[in-house]
């Protein structure tokens, strides 16, 4: 799967998990951006992210993302080819 | 599968209704059973998350309770509770209960229920909860010896203990506590059950302690520890969560938590339901009994289909041993469909369980409104038990209120999913439960009865006893039950808890009465309550059980009323009637007993006076014990 075909998935999770209508996703996108992106609701978007690509990350992995480009090259890495 | 709540239908256009509900919300026209259907559904995370919005802007709107119970539920525990306060909130709706979750700080559990300033116990709380985790409790270590393990049992007993207090004190409902999940990692292996040390034993030790607190109804218990157990400890505990966000166990099962939370609110607010209805054919047995013939169908031993039939009529059986109503609900000729209840050997289902058996070729859900009409309880008691989905779905789309489970393809799991599903979830047993199915059976019989006379020789004939005494400890849990579960024939609406009940036992401004009615037919059990305040003689609450309309019980009550009242010096006796959504039968209820309407409020409220000079206590078709 492309890093853009992971991004639009991403997109779709965003929508349900932070509860809006509509959601402008890019690489470049980050909580910052999103105002109901906050901890609690990060847990969520976490796991919801886990049961879709049927992975799971470990906690050092997600660490220190900066924004949903690296959170696509984490999944893409975890897929399998 | 329970993990799953499979017992729940999947949703596909979710967040479609959502915003249905949402617009509905905004503009003032949404209803409670609106959210109580959006709450049927099998929801994720993110679905409960939204819907516990959509339940807390309805609150906001809608500050006047309506057909559902509002409860506001103090949630203190370990860890990261955050989302599942949302998901009590969200799964609350599914058990006819509106909840506001107000939750405690992080990490701060003790100062949150030892200090009545916390903002949590300022909150006006009607519940708690307590869901503590062994790591918090002191108990994640493995101790030396016996006598150091249960000094580490005794104090986290203590902390326990000292939150239960705590919370009693401002969240007059009572207060639940979750029973500690013990942790996978063996220390020894098996041998952790035998040495009191380890940390296994320790954590069945403190969860002993707490089932023996809720059985001196000191709390309610939750009991985690058995719902982690039937998902697996390796699924339910997720360390990396722990580590990482303080999660105290696997989010993917936050559902299920919520969901158990939800189901002993219920119990506890006396929504839960009271009637199982079953299908027949391949629901009861495996097979057609118009087609196949008593001798075709499968039940009994010798075929694993034939067994798992049998073992779907044992829980039948059993729930109807612990106070469930039974009843049938069947396409099928009348007389065809009775055959396997009178004639198959492997039969343990008879016709005496079933309260009300319905078979005919009418549709299903018009013979569920004749059945609870029968019986005389809401359709929002019933549970209605069917293999087949098309009536399943008839029956979800006329009647959203009956409760239907969906079933795996297997009729062995259906035992699992029923009662995985918690519909009968209960907080107390009283012999009163055990005698309801045979009460709800002789009814029918007295029915039968009182078409072969005229009315006041059929009352004569009822060698009726009526017997009246103060509450008591004994009978507390049954008043306690009545004053929660008490719709129609209900004046005030007035709910107290167990708790508040013990307490009008040794009031002295207060008049109690419970009232205990046995005939011909048997013992109809605890059939009326009363409270009455001594100082202005206003009736405080006066509910009763439908099952003894017409009986002539009500003047029997008031007879009663008026007497301690005039004893005590009263001239006239007050009564109010505050209308709900189901207390209609009564709003005439002072008219016809004599008293005069004073007052009418803008609400449908009404008070009436009774002169108590001027009464005079009728010739009643009853023996009276008084017991006061």
């Amino acid at each position: 799967m492309t890093i853009d075909e992971i991004v639009a998935k991403i997109a779709d999770v965003m929508v349900d998990v932070f509860d809006v209508d509509e959601l402008d996703v890019t690489q470049a996108t980050s909580a910052d951006d999103v105002e109901e992106w906050d901890s609690l609701s990060h847990i969520r978007f976490i796991i919801t992210l886990e049961r879709l690509f049927k992975i799971k990350f470990l906690n050092e992995e997600i660490a220190d993302l900066k924004n949903v480009g690296d959170l696509a090259r984490v999944i893409q890495a975890k897929l399998p080819a | 599968m329970l993990a799953d709540l499979d017992w729940l239908e999947p949703v596909a256009d979710f967040r479609v209704r959502l915003k249905a509900v949402r617009a509905a919300i905004a503009d003032g026209t949404a209803d409670e059973e609106q959210l109580y259907a959006l709450a049927l559904a099998r929801l994720d995370l993110n679905q409960l998350g939204q819907l516990a919005g959509a339940v807390a802007s309805y609150i906001a709107n809608n500050p006047a309770p309506g057909p559902l119970a509002r409860v506001r539920l103090g949630v203190i525990g370990s860890g990261t509770l955050g989302l599942v306060e949302p998901a009590i909130v969200a799964s609350a709706p599914r058990h006819r209960v509106i909840a506001t979750v107000i939750g405690g700080n992080y990490g701060s559990a003790m100062q949150d229920a030892i200090d009545p300033q916390s903002a949590l116990r300022s909150a006006g709380l009607d519940l708690a909860l307590i869901a503590l985790d062994h790591r918090t409790l002191g108990l994640d270590r493995a101790q030396a010896t016996g006598d150091a393990a249960a000094a580490a049992v005794d104090a986290a007993a203590a902390m326990l203990g000292a939150m239960v207090d705590g919370l009693a004190a401002s969240a007059a409902g009572g207060v639940m506590v979750a029973t500690i999940v013990p942790p996978v990692e063996p220390l020894f292996g098996s041998f952790d059950a035998v040495e009191a040390g380890s940390v296994a034993a320790q954590v069945a030790a403190l969860n002993s302690r707490l089932a023996g607190w809720a059985r001196d109804k000191r709390i309610v218990l939750v009991d985690i520890a058995r719902v982690a157990s039937w998902v697996g400890l390796d699924r339910w505990h997720d360390a990396g969560q722990w580590h990482s966000a303080k999660l105290p166990f696997d989010p993917d099962l936050i559902p299920l938590y919520a969901d158990v939370v939800a189901r002993t609110v219920a119990a506890i607010r006396g929504t839960t339901r009271k009637c199982l209805v079953l299908d027949l054919d391949n629901t009861l047995w495996g097979g057609v009994i118009g087609d196949d013939g008593v001798d075709g169908i499968a039940l009994g031993q010798g075929s694993a289909k034939g067994e798992a039939f049998l073992a779907i009529q044992q829980m039948a059986l059993g729930l109807r041993q612990r106070g469930i109503i039974l009843a049938v609900c069947s396409k099928n000729d009348d007389d065809v469909a009775r055959i396997p209840f009178r004639d198959h050997p492997d039969m343990p289902l008879k016709e005496e369980h079933i309260a009300s058996f319905v078979a005919n070729w009418g549709d299903k859900a018009t013979n569920l409104r004749a059945i609870a009409s029968a019986l005389n309880i809401g359709l929002d008691s019933l549970v209605f038990l069917d293999d087949n989905p098309v009536e399943r779905a008839q029956v979800r789309r006329e009647l959203p209120m009956v409760a239907v489970p969906e079933l795996p393809a297997d009729p062995a799991l259906y035992p699992r999913i029923l009662l995985g599903a918690g519909y009968f979830e209960a907080v107390a047993f009283a012999q009163e439960d055990r005698d309801r199915a045979d009460q709800y059976r002789a009814n029918a019989e007295r029915a039968a009865f009182a078409g072969t006379s005229d009315m006041a020789g059929y009352l004569a004939s009822l060698d009726m006893v009526a017997d009246f005494r103060p509450f008591d400890a004994v009978n507390r849990a049954r008043i306690a039950q009545l004053i929660n579960k008490s719709n129609q024939f209900n004046l005030t609406t007035r709910r107290y808890t167990e708790a508040q009940v013990a307490a009008l036992e040794a009031e002295p401004t207060k008049l109690t009465m419970q009232v205990r009615l046995t005939d011909r037919f048997g013992d109809n059990g605890m059939i009326s309550v009363i409270v009455v305040d001594r100082a202005t003689w206003e009736i405080d609450t006066w509910l009763m059980s439908c099952r003894v309309l017409g009986r002539r019980m009500e003047e029997a009550v008031l007879a009663q009323i008026a007497g301690a009242a005039r004893s005590a010096g009263a001239t006239a006796l007050t009564g109010r009637y505050i209308p709900s959504v189901k207390n209609k039968m009564v709003a005439q209820h002072y008219a016809k007993l004599g008293f005069e309407l004073i007052e009418q409020g803008d609400s449908g409220e009404t008070v009436w006076r009774l002169d108590l000079g001027s009464y005079v206590a009728p010739d009643l078709p009853m023996h009276i014990v008084d017991g006061s």
